[in-house]
């Protein structure tokens, strides 16, 4: 599987040797944190929901797509949910290829296409007390603004 | 006909269940949603939401059949 979901700690360890090739002359890695504000709100900690049945597809899918389009050796991508708590990893994506360009590209690639198209959530808490779904309250208070 | 129906995140909290099996004569996702906005006053606009039947993204305008498995997929936000 080369999307997966995790409850606990995503071990970055194991992860980057599912990786290694003999081939590759290198690995590019991204690490998505939870940081302590967004859109001018302190939050103190987020839960992470996903549609997991459709979500392993449809990141399988992206990850066949960037390495079909970057000539890159292997590719991984997870995912947590649960709720995280500030700097914890949300997610992690690994590309090792011949050579860096690549992995760099694909790399982005895969984290761009994972935040549009998988159906995952995140619900921010805040130090106010208060708490909102990313992308969905704004929206429903504006309808009429689609989103890509 | 009856239609397996599963919530997410807002809409979960919305619709205040995970999961409903429930009867009805929508014959699309889009008469569905319409039904189900009416019950539980979802605040999403459909134009903002994508469908998808038996775990796989589907066109709004589909002919649902009995025993469907349907998810409204709200706004994600993964990363």
């Amino acid at each position: 599987m080369r999307f997966r979901f995790t409850q606990t700690a995503i071990d970055t360890a194991e992860a980057r040797r599912e990786l290694l090739d003999l081939g590759a002359g290198g690995y590019v890695s991204f690490e998505g944190w939870v940081r302590d504000h967004n859109e001018g709100q302190e939050v103190t900690r987020l839960e992470y929901e996903a549609f997991q049945e459709l979500a392993v597809k449809e990141g399988e899918r992206i990850v066949a797509d960037a390495l079909r389009r970057f000539p890159v050796k292997h590719a991984l991508c997870i995912h947590r949910v649960g709720t995280l708590g500030l700097n914890d990893m949300a997610v992690w994506v690994g590309v090792s290829s011949a050579h860096r360009g690549e992995a760099f590209e694909a790399c982005r690639f895969i984290i761009d296409e994972v935040k549009h198209r998988v159906p995952i959530w995140k619900k921010e808490h805040y130090r106010s007390g208060d708490s909102g779904w990313v992308n969905c309250e704004r929206c429903a208070a504006a309808p009429g603004h689609a989103h890509a | 006909m009856q239609l397996k129906i599963q919530y997410y995140a807002l809409m979960r909290e919305q619709a205040g269940r995970s999961e409903e099996t429930i009867e009805t004569s929508s014959v699309t996702p889009a008469d569905l949603y319409g039904e189900l906005t009416a019950r539980y006053g979802f605040t999403l606009a459909r134009e903002q939401l994508k469908v998808a039947v038996n775990s796989e993204f589907s066109e709004w305008s589909r002919r649902l059949a009995a025993g469907d498995a349907v998810v409204f997929i709200p706004p994600v936000a993964g990363g």
